[in-house]
């Protein structure tokens, strides 16, 4: 049994703004029953002030998801379209006083049905010519890499089973869960790049030794022999001399030409973010 | 708990009979006794380990008790049943099944695979049938075990489980088959039936959670799965669960005593209330074959419509029945059964299992049909493939 909140459990018993609005200004309609949920938007907007005077949802699917689309009517009437643009999924749970981890792509399916509908209203074209640039991932719920990445950024996701729990990609049969493990770890590698860069700025405070070499046991034992396990390798701190940081590669990465950039362009970049900007990492052979 | 429950989802658990509750209690209190001690005080408790052993054979019709192995659960017993052949006949590395196991059998299949056995996966089809010809052909020289249900727990489709038996038994194939959700509910007979290992579990059939049983015909090759103590003459380590095991045959004796009368009844209510929601409700189906069912269970699909919404608005009406959805499946994939069945996603979706026992009667059965139209039309209002 799931464990919703009471605000969740009223809001599927007496569904708020249930139906379809005749005529409507705006459409928005994402899913579909393969899926096990679908979700259909029709606004009354104000074409003079912008401001939503009625919503409807009509949805297919399980309890969390009639409930989201239920407040998510709630959350937008009297709103500016400019002010409803701004509603992401985590307000729509957080309105709800939180969903199972498991549910979260119920409130996914509110944002987006939300964001169809505004751009329907305003004219713009629903991504069209950037379906051909996305590249869908996930066949059995045909979630593209675009979804993923966003559902990555704006809930700071980082495991797969949470990208499966925000936009169900990897939820079927699961055959495309490497490729969401490759997006999870460019789009970190990438965050973590930024990082150095704005590390260098903010000046660390002074260290002790010992606590500097406990971080740097950290950093190589949490954020870089995972990722290299992954691929068959690993990584072994032989020494720490001053800022001078000795590691040895094993396993796969022994010889592996991409191991010069885990090297420099990770471990180190990472290092200097986190320990010391000093910090220089060098091989040792056996 | 006040107001009275509708329990409809007996092949999840049933309740414990009060009877059963009576037998055990000694077991809980005073007879505290180890039935491995050399002292009366524990040793007399073997006694009635040894006469809930013979109520379970005598459910099953077989031919000794000693064929009977308590386990801790249904799962152990398909784990141990499949484990155990595996470890008699190393050399074999194929396993024969089906798509649509409980999940003690085909995720254990699934592991086995990741550590080098082979698998076939028999398909059934879009009423819930498998085809024998299918299994036949799968048969090689290095199959070490065929594992197929003998009911399905979902739709509760019955396989031709003499058929599978003797072909095994011909091909020199050890068979093993769950039949935690037949025990009890259709009759057969060990002695009559050539299957090698039959898995059973205790809640099923109003016996308590936690205690189980293996069958193992005489004469089938046996390596114990858990090593331990001497218990269950060498075959399951492990201090014996006593109180359980003696509820276990207190349930075995009651499902004996009234078998057909039950069967019967209960046939009749299942057999109301799946009619009268296929006529009260439209766009709605039965999922598998009505021929070769239990008597206990209909599993309907009804289109535009998700499950777990169904169950939680039955729940408001205090009652309890089970879903094939995808979210009420703790997965995001719908009934592997049903999907293997092929039946179509919009009712997958919408799939409500009810499953009656001998504890449920007419008014249960009208309560159901009562409330469920009006949830069913109500959810349909909301969704926007509703009409």
């Amino acid at each position: 049994m799931w464990n919703y909140t009471e605000k969740m459990m009223e809001h599927f018993k007496n569904p708020r703004n249930v139906g379809e609005i005749e005529d409507p200004d705006a459409v928005g309609e994402v899913g579909n029953i393969v899926c096990g949920d679908a979700l259909k938007l029709t606004l009354k907007i104000d074409k003079k002030t912008d401001v939503i005077m009625d919503a409807k949802f009509q949805t297919f699917g399980c309890a969390s998801a009639i409930a989201s689309s239920s407040v998510l009517t709630e959350m937008i009437k009297g709103k500016t379209v400019e002010e409803a643009s701004k509603i992401t999924n985590k307000d729509i749970a957080d309105y709800l006083g939180g969903l199972p981890d498991e549910k979260m792509h119920c409130s996914v399916m509110g944002m987006e049905a939300l964001e169809k509908a505004i751009a329907n209203y305003r004219g713009t074209p629903v991504k069209k010519g950037t379906v051909e640039e996305e590249k869908i991932i996930c066949k059995c719920f045909s979630v593209t890499d675009k979804k993923i990445i966003r559902a990555i950024k704006e809930n700071s996701l980082k495991t797969v089973e949470e990208v499966t729990n925000f936009t169900k990609a990897g939820g079927g049969c699961g055959k495309c869960k490497p490729e969401i493990q490759k997006l999870l770890d460019e789009f970190w590698q990438k965050e973590a790049t930024k990082g150095a860069r704005a590390g260098v700025e903010h000046e660390h405070k002074k260290l002790t030794n010992l606590e500097k070499i406990e971080l740097v046991k950290k950093v190589i034992e949490e954020e870089i022999r995972p990722h290299l396990k992954r691929d068959g390798g690993d990584i072994k701190l032989v020494d720490i001399d001053r800022d001078k940081v000795y590691v040895r590669f094993l396993g796969a990465c022994v010889g592996c030409p991409g191991s010069g950039i885990t090297l420099k362009g990770f471990l180190e970049k990472k290092l200097k973010e986190v320990v010391d900007e000093n910090i220089e990492v060098e091989e040792v052979k056996e | 708990m006040n107001k009275k429950v509708v329990y409809a989802d007996n092949n999840a658990t049933t309740m414990a009979a009060p009877e059963v509750f009576e037998a055990m209690k000694p077991f809980l209190t005073d007879r505290y006794g180890n039935p491995s001690s050399m002292h009366t005080f524990g040793g007399n408790v073997a006694k009635h380990i040894d006469s809930a052993r013979e109520s379970v054979a005598k459910l099953i019709g077989a031919n000794d008790p000693q064929e009977i192995i308590f386990t801790s659960c249904g799962t152990e017993s398909d784990n141990t049943a499949i484990i155990s052949t595996l470890r008699s006949y190393p050399e074999k590395r194929h396993i024969i099944t089906t798509k649509v196991e409980h999940a003690a059998v085909l995720n254990l299949c699934k592991y086995l695979e990741t550590v080098g056995y082979r698998v076939t996966y028999l398909n059934v089809n879009n009423e819930g049938m498998i085809d024998l010809n299918e299994l036949k052909a799968s048969i090689d020289p290095d199959t070490a075990i065929i594992s197929i249900m003998y009911a399905n727990n979902e739709t509760g489709v019955v396989f031709p489980v003499d058929q599978i038996a003797e072909i095994a038994r011909v091909r020199d194939v050890v068979f093993h088959t769950d039949g935690v959700q037949a025990a009890g509910k259709i009759p057969f007979k060990m002695t009559q039936l050539p299957v090698d290992l039959l898995a059973l579990s205790g809640h099923k059939l109003h016996a308590p959670k936690g205690v189980g049983a293996l069958y193992v015909r005489k004469g089938t090759k046996f390596t114990p799965f858990l090593i331990g103590g001497h218990q269950e003459h060498n075959r399951r380590g492990g201090t014996e669960n006593v109180a359980s095991i003696v509820g276990f045959g207190t349930a075995c004796e009651l499902a004996m005593k009234t078998f057909e009368e039950e069967r019967t009844r209960i046939k009749g209510l299942r057999d109301k209330l799946e009619n009268e929601i296929l006529e009260k409700i439209p766009d709605a189906r039965v999922n598998g074959t009505r021929e070769n069912r239990l008597p206990n269970t209909t599993n309907i699909g009804f289109e535009f419509i998700e499950g777990e919404a169904i169950l939680l608005m039955l729940d408001e009406k205090n009652i309890a029945a089970s879903s094939g959805s995808a979210c009420t499946s703790g997965s995001l994939s719908p009934s592997h059964v049903l999907q293997a069945m092929g039946i179509p996603f919009t009712f997958i979706q919408g799939s409500i299992r009810f499953s009656l026992s001998r504890y449920n009667d007419e008014e249960d059965v009208d309560q159901i049909i009562e409330n469920l139209p009006k949830v069913i039309a109500r959810l349909r209002e909301i969704s926007p493939y509703g009409k």
